[in-house]
């Protein structure tokens, strides 16, 4: 029995710990925001938030995740924080076929709670584990500029 | 159900494991899930149990101690690159490798006696261990033993590893250095694996080299180090490294016999890593 707290509520599952956090997620939890893309950590579509700090759920056994905490998209979905960097994606046209926005928006996130006021290289570097094949990368950094700004004040 | 992983509560029950079930140690995941990998939604496939050891907080510490001439790091097993980034004893050297590898997301779970064990020719926080001198403690139930890095891996993907045993910590000597250059050559800035990586560290006393040290990596079976090379460039004024110089790289050029790969060629690779070596020697 594995217990670990996810998207804020206590949950336990009676699986293989070795299964892929990922997997786990999306198959035994219904929670499909968060995306397999490469498999192999590369690409950061898979990323969730545990203990506050940004992984590749395709890389992490469900075992290592006992008593810890997870916050997926949907669960960061409900926060005032997910609101600001929703509409500075948005305004910034940061998506375009949504397949990488979950795990730009957790990286988004992992970066503003440690460093709320980001340069573009600290943006560069804080999204440099997530793909995208669409929108060449500048409107997404803008969008993380513009969520730091208009947001400010939600991460301090 | 089979049971596939242990998720002991303390290093002692996790050597207990290790000694009884042969277990993989496994800390961060990030090579071993992918080198296990199957179909998506698929748990992957191991040969033996795993032994979860990334969340034994007793493995996760970075401490300076004082004992012996210079005073030195020692890192616990399950300290992560990020703990290692964050931690201000973390010599220059092995930062900016850190630094460089992989991106945060893999950082945050990748520890750095994982990449130790991994043994890969290019793993990256290599060629800083090597030139540190690094040991790694290797813990059994009832003992543990200390083995020189170089001494520990044996070749790509080999190390001394006992069926019993555990890596416990890295230690290393905090040498000090006041010239440095690392570069890692790869295809992406993130997450891509070096085709090579080059460190030099000298420290100057005036002119005179007190200390030089080289390491390469990705350019033969294991990192490249070597001490007689480095030995005839220590106590030199550094403008006589100038004469030295092209005995220096042709002495290297001996030792670094790189593999060609989907990563690069051998050609690539020998010429890079000794012009790197040039530059080094030319900037001290």
């Amino acid at each position: 029995m594995i217990a670990f707290v996810l998207n804020g509520q206590a949950v336990t599952i009676e699986t293989d710990p070795l299964r892929r956090l990922l997997d786990v997620l999306r198959e035994d939890f219904g929670l499909t925001g968060t995306k397999e893309g490469c498999g192999e950590g590369e690409c950061g579509a898979c990323a969730v938030l545990l203990d506050g700090q940004l992984v590749n759920s395709c890389l992490m056994p469900v075992g290592l995740v006992a008593g810890r905490e997870v916050l997926t998209i949907e669960g960061y979905r409900e926060t005032p924080r997910y609101r600001a960097v929703a509409e500075a994606f948005a305004a910034e046209g940061a998506v375009q076929c949504g397949i990488c926005t979950p795990g730009m928006i957790m990286a988004t996130e992992a970066l503003l709670a440690r460093n709320p006021n980001p340069s573009d290289a600290d943006i560069r570097e804080g999204l440099s584990g997530n793909l995208c094949r669409c929108t060449g990368y500048n409107m997404i950094v803008r969008a993380v500029a513009r969520a730091a700004e208009k947001g400010r004040g939600l991460w301090w | 159900m089979v049971v596939t992983a242990y998720r002991p509560a303390t290093l002692a029950e996790a050597l207990r494991i290790r000694a009884a079930e042969r277990a993989i140690p496994m800390a961060g995941g990030t090579d071993l899930m992918v080198k296990h990998r199957r179909h998506a939604g698929l748990a992957p496939k191991f040969e033996r149990p795993i032994l979860f050891l990334g969340h034994l907080d007793e493995l996760r510490y970075v401490r300076r101690h004082e004992e012996g001439e210079l005073p030195g790091l020692e890192i616990g097993a399950a300290t992560t690159l990020t703990d290692l980034l964050m931690a201000a004893e973390t010599p220059a050297a092995l930062r900016q490798a850190i630094a460089e590898m992989a991106a945060p997301a893999i950082r945050n779970a990748a520890t750095l006696a994982g990449n130790v064990c991994n043994a890969s020719p290019a793993g990256d926080t290599l060629p800083a261990l090597y030139c540190f001198d690094a040991q790694v403690v290797l813990a059994r139930s009832g003992g543990e033993r200390r083995l020189d890095i170089a001494r520990f891996i044996r070749g790509p993907g080999q190390t001394d590893l006992g069926d019993d045993e555990l890596v416990r910590a890295v230690v290393l000597p905090l040498v000090p250095f006041d010239r440095m250059l690392y570069r890692k050559v790869g295809t992406r800035r993130a997450n891509a694996l070096s085709k090579l990586s080059f460190l030099g560290l000298a420290r100057l006393d005036g002119d005179i080299v007190r200390d030089m040290r080289c390491a390469f990596g990705a350019v033969a079976p294991t990192v490249v180090r070597c001490r007689a090379l480095e030995a005839r460039c220590i106590n030199l004024p550094r403008q006589a490294l100038a004469a030295q110089r092209a005995d220096l790289l042709a002495g290297y050029a001996e030792l670094i016999v790189p593999i060609r790969d989907q990563r690069s060629s051998a050609e690539y690779r020998r010429a890079v890593a000794l012009r790197l070596l040039s530059q080094f020697l030319s900037d001290l």
